[in-house]
């Protein structure tokens, strides 16, 4: 068996994805680096390939969830334990990324969090709509996981085995990282968040608008509540 | 009122028409123009069964038969709308797995033949 796996969705980050494979590459060395290019039109595969990563390119824009689930896939099918999950625009310190591995060592939980709002980093700022969504999430989510989870829409993640066999075969495609939480849940899986260090964008401008705002809670509402529908109580944990 | 029924026979005929050229021409597959033909003749026969079309405004509470054909007329093309969202659906999950496990297999065939290149 191979132990860890860092997956980097990447689209259009050819001003971030060298520093951050880099940063990888100094936080877990040894680790399998692994760039997942959702069709990128600029330099990135390029970039990332000269850093020494190894990069899947989908064949057509696949969106973050499809990129997201082909990366598991790979990792499911090549036989990593673990694979962990950071943004290929910067946002997430990858210096923090052994210590969510070591959460999922640990605690045995299937996937671990890195949070913004817990520990000693639970003052980092967000812009009021995302902390507004981010709280109405909580709420939401809180009966449905049975215990809080402080930073709902965290992109660092990292999942063990088991949670690897869940999404590469079964993975939100459109707004992944709550609907995921629900998935996991439906197996009875657990998870853990470890305090995380989160940055501004490196580099391009987020493509969230107001309208786009409200059409992701709309989304993801409705992908939670289909979800829970789906739901089987046969497989709870005891 | 005979001028509408007229006139929706007519929208009928020319949805026949274009189903059936389009067809000929293959811009679309046979399964998904079924939907838009069964929505065409539906709308020529009520068009044209002035008593059908009285009977089905009484059965679903409508007394005036202009406005019966016109909600019947919206409820097929919905019917239609929905079972195409469906298929698209369909089609969208099964593109998302196809171009991902093509990206894998080509990630794969790419490491063995760099394997080979190193040997």
């Amino acid at each position: 068996m191979k132990e860890l796996l860092v997956l980097i969705p990447a689209f259009n980050e050819e001003g971030a994805i060298t520093n951050v494979i880099e940063e990888v590459q100094k936080a877990v060395p040894g680790a399998f680096v692994l760039v997942v290019d959702d069709c990128s039109a600029d330099s990135t595969r390029f970039l990332a390939t000269l850093a020494g990563a190894r990069v899947l390119t989908v064949p057509h824009h696949l969106g973050l969830g499809g990129c997201l689930q082909a990366g598991y896939r790979l990792a499911y099918e090549l036989g990593y334990d673990f694979v962990i999950r950071v943004d290929g625009d910067g946002q997430h310190d990858p210096a923090d990324i052994p210590r969510v591995l070591e959460a999922l060592k640990t605690t045995g939980c299937e996937m671990a969090i890195g949070s913004r709002f817990v520990g000693g980093h639970a003052n980092q700022a967000t812009s009021l709509p995302r902390g507004i969504g981010i709280a109405l999430f909580r709420a939401i989510l809180r009966p449905i996981l049975g215990k809080p989870v402080h930073d709902p829409t965290s992109g660092f993640v990292g999942v063990n085995r088991a949670a690897l066999n869940v999404f590469s075969r079964s993975f939100p495609l459109e707004y992944p990282e709550i609907e995921a939480l629900v998935v996991l849940q439906r197996k009875a899986f657990r998870f853990t968040e470890v305090p995380c260090t989160f940055r501004p964008r490196r580099t391009g401008t987020s493509t969230i608008t107001p309208l786009r705002s409200f059409y992701y809670i709309v989304h993801v509402l409705l992908g939670v509540f289909v979800n829970v529908l789906k739901y089987d109580g046969r497989t709870r944990r005891s | 009122m005979e001028r509408l029924l007229n006139v929706v026979s007519l929208l009928s005929l020319t949805l026949a028409a274009f189903v059936l050229f389009s067809l000929r021409r293959k811009h679309i597959r046979v399964e998904y123009s079924v939907s838009w033909l069964a929505a065409a003749i539906a709308m020529f026969i009520l068009s044209r069964w002035h008593g059908g079309l009285a009977w089905l405004g009484q059965a679903i509470g409508v007394a005036d038969p202009a406005l019966a054909l016109a909600m019947i007329i919206a409820g097929v093309f919905l019917a239609v709308f929905y079972r195409f969202s469906m298929i698209l659906s369909h089609l969208k999950d099964a593109n998302t797995a196809l171009a991902q496990r093509c990206a894998i297999l080509e990630f794969r065939l790419e490491s063995i033949e760099s394997k080979d290149a190193e040997a």
